[in-house]
């Protein structure tokens, strides 16, 4: 037992040492709101998944990118244990962000706590379309059944077998959005079945190859899916030559042949408004939705795709009709 | 005396080449050691605040490494500490959602006991396997672990949902803000400090008093260390397999009634997969447990330590803008570094050999 | 339902039920010959990451499959020294220096993809390779024999490894180490040496696993295992430590997992039910393992370091 008593305290005692040695030589606070190099903005990210997985994660922080304005970026991304998102969410207002952007529906929660605590800080959070009726948070959503329900009718354009099968994750968020959205266009395009199967998991990929493989064997010629499991996929579309559709980014380069087209989020298109109510004094208290209208939601056709005659300007039509609410999406 | 002194260096000196590796990962990838260890301590301790997260995320590897000390002594593997975990966090939940008007010197105990309800059944299940229809814990805990994590989702995006998700149909897998009452106090204002850590540190002392104060604890060692001497003995060996587990099983599940009544969202939300609720307590409980030698004492600052690893990494992450992979790979070299060095190697050789973990001849041997 | 009964429908859920087995088994088999020695790897999954991962890069890099193939194995024998010199001549405690291989394995797979690769590239997947004259029997050639070479590898081991642990004299010095290491020692037989071997073995496997898994799908992603190294070990003890067994639970678990996934497709478990259907898998494991109780008969010195009295 003797040893016992020597390693347990003695581990202690060095280690509270050095925290306190290392607290006190260690860097001061983090300097105030705003005041990066030459002004820039201060925006931090806490995305569930990698950043660039080619999917929901990638989307916001090339967005961030693609703002006009000087921006000085932090990413923590991977948090999918939502309390530890929760404590980045809050070390990042701590430091002195200007913005802090919750990008992951699980994560509204905690904002409830956070927000208030930090008044002059700008929380952005997604997807959402409510912001909680805090005063400080701006939510933002992508209507993702509208780029569902274009792809979804040229998919029904495409198919021979009128068989199109879908591989979600979870039945949740913007997943059961574009999935709806996707199932109501290629039904009214003329597919005759659409078959979904939801996995189960955001990230299994071998699960959802099989799954892919269980479309194709019911006949499936044309496949779409969504979440960063979904790689697994499109490897074994590509594998069948069977034509893909994406979401959340642009998934061309996963099947440079096959991809026909993805419905990419250009959430700079909201960010942007944002930003301009901030600068005006507002610094949260609404709601943003990119959509096909205001150009937050794009497909983007896959060049290298040759579609049939007609199909393009059917789908570019169908894109107007949606925008100009001649449409419904289901 | 001396060679007691340098035993405990030893492991200390594994941490700090375990550290060097680390180091290394650092420069490698543009970023200063120096400015990585600053950042480390910084997260963990470096203020009043963040010693109070480094407790609170703590908490559930104190609890789930106390419940790992009493399955172990009793020669039983619990690896359903992520299950055990989530069966806690939902009974609780539902406990929360049934009586949100209770007062909250009420509600509370109520919850954290709903959440020792939850996963002590979830423990009783494997142990009751084992001792009864002989399925090895190693496998039944694993799978439960799995059927655990798809319940919470069937649970969480169905029955328990929060009805505003239903009504703007985002589906979110969580419930609804749960009752203040429920809310575990806060016991240093300005701070996340609530009362999980001091119940989690009664929770480990009262498992080593159990173990070692009372007759049931005895019976359960001595199960651990020869079952046929035991039922000789006239212990029940059947009963007290069951009982550990269930007992392993219940402090897991105070855990996860934690993680939601002390989480900043004061609900219970979920990624889908497990960790993202967990955080890998399971896991990381049971390493803190066999740090602290299986001792549910030496678990309390073996966790802390863990916790202030945790901590500490995710402020790394944020600071250095380095991936958060770094640190997870960090943190398994300090685990294989440390329990590579030979002091606490033959300590805990010789620890465990009192616990008579692995004195079986066969999983069966001996079972009535 | 009527649906799922059609041939086609049950040959392509077979082939997928094997294509979801081949790492599960290859893992598992090398899992048990470490067990069988007395030495439990829970570090399996982190193994398996690694290999994944340097397989994958191979391929990137390379364009060859049977370097990239090569590759996971040199990967799965190197963790196996690391974890051998741990394990054998540390004598550490085998439960968590697993684990620490596991987080290991995951953070560093994770961070190398990052750096290395980033944005996730698809590479060729391992092709289908028809075994002559077998693959032409109606429906069932169709899905047993027209998988990958990795997969019949796979099924291959499973004789290979039930006669080398049954028939040699390797395999005799595996188990007495693994029953009675202490008699083992007397008789002359190097504990240290047979379960190092063992352990190298074990872990060479589980790199082939990884490989298996990656080179399956065409892509890696960070944490693509999701687990499956740990469901592996859990099918060595519903295997009853017996490769036939082990074959038998991988087979299962493909299965199910297969079954479900057509299912759904199908529409027989609608949306609603996905997360109980996502259940069956591990539910019924342990129901097959309880229906099918037998005293079975663990390695006596399974997880014990090993010190001479």
């Amino acid at each position: 037992m003797k040893r016992q008593w020597r390693l347990g305290p003695a581990v202690l005692v060095i280690l509270g040492a050095l925290a306190l040695v290392g607290t006190a030589c260690g860097d001061d606070d983090a300097p105030a709101s705003g005041s990066g190099e030459g002004g820039a903005l201060r925006v931090a990210i806490v995305a569930p998944s990698a950043s660039d997985d080619l999917a929901f994660s990638q989307s916001m922080v090339d967005s961030v990118h693609a703002i006009e304005r000087d921006v000085e970026l932090s990413v923590t991304d991977g948090t999918f244990i939502i309390e530890d998102a929760a404590a980045a969410i809050r070390g990042y207002a701590e430091d002195g962000n200007d913005v802090v952007i919750a990008h992951g529906t699980q994560f509204g929660a905690s904002l409830i706590e956070i927000a208030p605590a930090f008044p002059d800080v700008t929380f952005m959070w997604g997807t959402a379309s409510d912001t909680q009726g805090l005063a400080n948070v701006f939510a933002y959503s992508p209507a993702a059944d509208e780029g569902g329900y274009v792809n979804g009718s040229i998919a029904a354009a495409l198919t021979k077998t009128g068989v199109i099968g879908v591989v979600g994750p979870i039945e949740a968020g913007d997943a059961v959005a574009y999935i709806n959205g996707f199932k109501a266009g290629a039904l009214a395009g003329g597919a005759s079945e659409v078959n979904v199967t939801y996995t189960g998991s955001f990230g299994d990929v071998a699960l959802a190859a099989e799954a892919a493989e269980a479309h194709l064997a019911n006949d499936v010629d044309v496949l779409t899916g969504t979440a960063q499991m979904v790689v697994g996929a499109v490897g074994v579309a590509a594998d069948a030559g069977v034509p893909w559709f994406g979401t959340q980014a642009n998934q061309t380069s996963l099947a440079p042949s096959l991809v026909v087209a993805s419905q990419v989020y250009h959430w700079e298109v909201v960010l942007e408004e944002m930003l301009t109510l901030r600068d005006s004094g507002v610094l949260g208290g609404q709601a943003f939705e990119v959509n096909l209208a205001n150009g937050g939601l794009v497909i983007e056709f896959n060049d290298a795709y040759e579609l049939p005659a007609g199909v393009r300007d059917a789908a570019d039509a169908m894109i107007e009709g949606i925008t100009n609410g001649t449409v419904s999406t289901g | 005396m001396i060679k007691g002194v340098l035993g405990a260096l030893v492991p200390l000196l594994a941490a700090l080449v375990a550290f060097a590796f680390g180091a290394m990962m650092l420069v490698t990838l543009g970023a200063s050691p120096l400015a990585g260890l600053d950042a480390m301590l910084d997260g963990a301790f470096g203020s009043g605040s963040r010693i109070a997260a480094t407790a609170v995320k703590a908490t559930p590897l104190i609890l789930v490494g106390a419940g790992i000390t009493i399955a172990f002594r009793t020669s039983v593997i619990n690896i359903g500490g992520e299950g055990q975990i989530i069966a806690g966090a939902l009974l609780s939940t539902v406990v929360a959602l049934s009586f949100p008007n209770l007062p909250a010197f009420i509600l509370v105990p109520l919850v954290l006991l709903s959440g020792a309800v939850g996963g002590g059944i979830l423990g009783a299940v494997p142990g009751a396997l084992k001792a009864y229809a002989s399925v090895n814990e190693i496998l039944s805990t694993i799978m439960l672990n799995l059927v655990m994590v798809q319940f919470m989702n069937f649970l969480l995006r169905g029955p328990l949902i929060d009805p505003f998700e239903l009504e703007a149909g985002t589906r979110i897998p969580q419930t609804q803000r749960l009752s203040d009452n429920a809310t575990l106090p806060t016991l240093l204002d300005g701070t996340r400090l609530h009362i999980g850590v001091p119940v989690a540190i009664c929770a480990a002392v009262g498992a080593y008093l159990i173990l070692w104060r009372t007759p049931t604890g005895f019976r359960l060692r001595a199960v651990g260390y020869s079952p046929e001497a035991a039922r000789a003995a006239g212990i029940s060996v059947k009963r007290n397999i069951t009982l550990a587990m269930t007992l392993s099983g219940s402090l897991g599940g105070i855990a996860g009634a934690i993680l939601v009544f002390g989480s900043e969202g004061q609900r219970m939300v979920t990624d889908g997969s497990a960790a993202g609720f967990t955080g890998s307590a399971g896991f990381n409980g049971i390493v803190a447990a066999l740090f602290g030698g299986l001792h549910p004492l030496w678990t309390i600052p073996s966790a802390m330590l863990f916790g202030a690893l945790l901590t500490g990494a995710t402020q790394l992450q944020r600071v250095l803008q380095v991936p958060a992979a770094l640190a997870v790979a960090l943190n398994g070299i300090i685990v294989i570094f440390v329990i590579s060095s030979t002091p606490v190697r033959g300590w805990l050789q010789r620890s465990l050999a009192n616990s008579g973990m692995f004195n079986r001849s066969s999983d069966t041997a001996g079972m009535d | 339902m009527g649906e799922f009964f059609t041939l086609s429908v049950l040959v392509a859920t077979a082939a997928s039920a094997i294509r979801l087995a081949t790492p599960y088994l290859l893992a598992s088999l090398g899992e048990t010959v470490g067990q069988r020695s007395g030495v439990l790897n829970l570090g399996v999954d982190g193994v398996m990451l690694l290999s994944a991962f340097f397989s994958y890069w191979t391929v990137l890099e390379t364009g060859n499959l049977w370097l990239a193939v090569l590759v996971g194995l040199v990967v799965g024998l190197v963790m196996g020294f690391l974890y051998g010199v741990i394990t054998v001549f540390l004598n550490a405690t085998q439960g968590i220096s697993g684990i620490g291989i596991f987080i290991f394995g995951l953070g560093l797979s994770d961070l190398l993809f990052r750096q290395l690769v980033g944005t996730p590239k698809p590479v060729r997947r391992l092709p289908n390779v028809d075994i002559p004259l077998l693959s032409d029997i109606p429906h069932l050639g169709e899905a047993l024999f027209q998988r990958n070479l990795l997969t019949y590898l796979a099924f291959l081991l499973v004789p290979v490894t039930a006669l080398l642990l049954a028939r040699t004299t390797f395999g005799l010095n595996i188990r007495s180490v693994g029953d009675n290491p202490q008699a083992a020692d007397s008789l002359g037989v190097s504990v240290e040496r047979t379960r190092f071997v063992a352990i190298l073995i074990g872990n060479s496997m589980a790199g082939l696993a990884g490989a298996a898994l990656v080179l399956q799908l065409g892509i890696f992603q960070p944490n693509l295992t999701q687990g499956l190294g740990f469901i592996a070990v859990a099918l060595v003890y519903f295997g009853a430590w017996r490769p036939i067994g082990v074959m038998g639970g991988a087979l299962l678990y493909g299965f199910v997992n297969a079954t479900v996934l057509q299912w759904k497709a199908l529409g027989i478990i609608p949306v609603s039910g996905s997360d109980l259907a996502n259940m069956a898998p591990a539910v019924l494991t342990i129901l097959a393992l309880i229906v099918v109780a037998r005293r079975v008969h663990a390695p006596s010195a399974l997880t014990k370091p090993f010190t001479r009295h």
